[in-house]
C-alpha cells in the first residue's frame, strides 16, 4: 500500500506542477530550480523557496507601509522595492507575481497612487495564491520522500 | 611551477547583495565544480581580493606569483550589476584599475537588458554579461575564460623563468654567440615552415570556433 502511495503522491505532485505552469504561476525557471537539487543538496528548492517567501513578504510590507502614508511621494523607493521583487521572483519562476509587479512598476512610473493601490492588492493576491500553492507541493514531496523510504519486510 | 595548484579547482568570487540570487549561483557554480566565495557587496569584494577602497599601488617586485598580495587564489569574479553603493560596474573598474587585479576576468550579471549598459560593462574589460535568472549553461561559458587566464599567466612564468636563468648565467661568450646562432637558426626554420603550412591551408579543413558552441 505505502509503496503505491509514493506513486501516486509522485503523479499528484506532476499534476499540480503542470497545472501551475499551466496558470502561468510558474514558468521554467523553477524546473531549473530543481534541477540544481541533488543527493549533494537536497533541500535547495525549498531553502531557496523559504528565502524568497522571507524576502517577499518584507517587501509586500515595505510597499503597504509606503503606500499608506498619508503624504506619500516616493515613488523611487516603491521602484526600488518593486526591482527587488520583479528579480527574485524571476529567479524562482514566479512568473505572475513578476508580471503583476511589472504592471505595478509601471503605475508607479506614472505616480499614479490609486493604480499602485490596485496593483498592490493583485499582487498580494498573487503572491499568497503562489504560497499556499508551493506549501501545497512541498508537502506533497515530503509525504512522497516518506513514503518510498519505507521498506517492506522480507517474506521467507 | 605551483604543479600543486595546477590540480586544484578553480576559485571563483561571486558578488550580489541579493540573498537569493547569492544561493542560486553559489548552487550552479558549485555543480559545476568550482570552489566558491560570495560576497554581498562590492566593498566586500575588494577587501576579499586584499585591495581596499583606496587603490593599492603594488611595489615593483618581479615576483613570479601574481597573487602576493592576498593568500586565496581568485579565478573569476562574477558580480551583480545593480547593488547599493559601489554598483557591479565601479566594481569592474577598480578591478581593472589595479596591477594586481586587473587580470582576473571578470563577469557581469543584470535583471534588466539595457544595451548600454551591457556594452559600457564589455568595454571597461567584462567578459561576459549574463541576463539573469543565470542558467547552467551561462556558467558553462566561465571555465574558457579561466582556462585562458590561467595560460597566460603560466605562460608569463615562464617566460619570467627564462629572462631570470639568463641574467645568472656565467660569462662565456663563445656559449652565447652559439645560443644567438641556434636561435636565428630556429626562426628562420620557423618562417620556412609558416610559408610551407600557408601553402597547404586551402586543402586543410581548419576546426571553426563557433560562438555558439561551449568551450569545456
Amino acid at each position: 500500500m505505502l509503496v503505491l502511495g509514493a506513486d501516486r503522491l509522485r503523479a499528484d505532485m506532476s499534476r499540480l506542477l503542470a497545472l501551475l505552469f499551466h496558470q502561468g504561476v510558474l514558468d521554467e525557471q523553477f524546473l531549473q530550480l530543481q534541477q540544481l537539487q541533488d543527493e549533494s543538496s537536497p533541500n535547495f528548492v525549498s531553502e531557496v523557496v523559504n528565502i524568497y517567501f522571507h524576502e517577499s513578504e518584507k517587501l509586500l510590507r515595505n510597499l503597504r507601509a509606503l503606500l499608506m502614508e498619508r503624504d506619500f511621494s516616493d515613488y523611487k523607493k516603491m521602484g526600488i522595492h518593486l526591482n527587488q521583487f520583479m528579480g527574485s521572483s524571476s529567479s524562482i519562476g514566479a512568473n505572475r507575481v513578476r508580471n503583476v509587479c511589472v504592471a505595478f512598476r509601471a503605475a508607479s512610473e506614472q505616480n499614479n497612487r490609486a493604480g499602485c493601490l490596485r496593483a498592490l492588492e493583485l499582487l498580494e493576491h498573487e503572491y499568497c495564491y503562489l504560497k499556499n500553492k508551493l506549501h501545497e507541493l512541498f508537502q506533497i514531496e515530503q509525504q512522497r520522500v516518506l513514503a518510498a523510504g519505507v521498506r517492506y519486510p522480507v517474506q521467507n | 611551477m605551483g604543479m600543486a595548484a595546477a590540480e586544484s579547482q578553480f576559485h571563483v568570487l561571486a558578488v550580489d547583495d541579493c540573498l537569493l540570487d547569492r544561493k542560486l549561483i553559489e548552487r550552479l557554480l558549485k555543480i559545476s565544480s568550482y570552489q566558491v566565495t560570495t560576497v554581498d557587496s562590492g566593498s566586500k569584494a575588494l577587501e576579499f581580493l586584499g585591495l581596499q577602497e583606496h587603490d593599492q599601488i603594488s611595489s615593483n617586485t618581479p615576483s613570479v606569483s601574481p597573487n602576493n598580495q592576498r593568500e586565496v587564489e581568485v579565478n573569476l569574479i562574477i558580480t551583480d550589476y545593480c547593488m547599493p553603493g559601489m554598483t557591479g560596474y565601479d566594481l569592474l573598474k577598480k578591478i581593472k584599475e589595479s596591477s594586481s587585479l586587473r587580470n582576473i576576468p571578470v563577469v557581469i550579471m543584470s535583471s534588466e537588458d539595457v544595451p548600454s549598459r551591457i556594452t559600457r560593462c564589455l568595454e571597461e574589460g567584462a567578459e561576459e554579461f549574463f541576463l539573469k535568472p543565470v542558467k547552467i549553461t551561462d556558467v558553462n561559458r566561465l571555465k574558457s575564460h579561466m582556462m585562458r587566464t590561467k595560460m597566460m599567466n603560466q605562460k608569463q612564468e615562464i617566460i619570467q623563468k627564462n629572462q631570470q636563468l639568463e641574467e645568472h648565467k656565467p660569462e662565456e661568450s663563445d656559449s652565447q654567440l652559439l645560443q644567438q646562432q641556434q636561435q636565428q637558426q630556429q626562426s628562420s626554420n620557423n618562417n620556412k615552415r609558416k610559408a610551407v603550412e600557408e601553402g597547404l591551408s586551402p586543402d586543410r579543413t581548419r576546426p571553426r570556433y563557433n560562438s555558439i558552441s561551449t568551450m569545456v
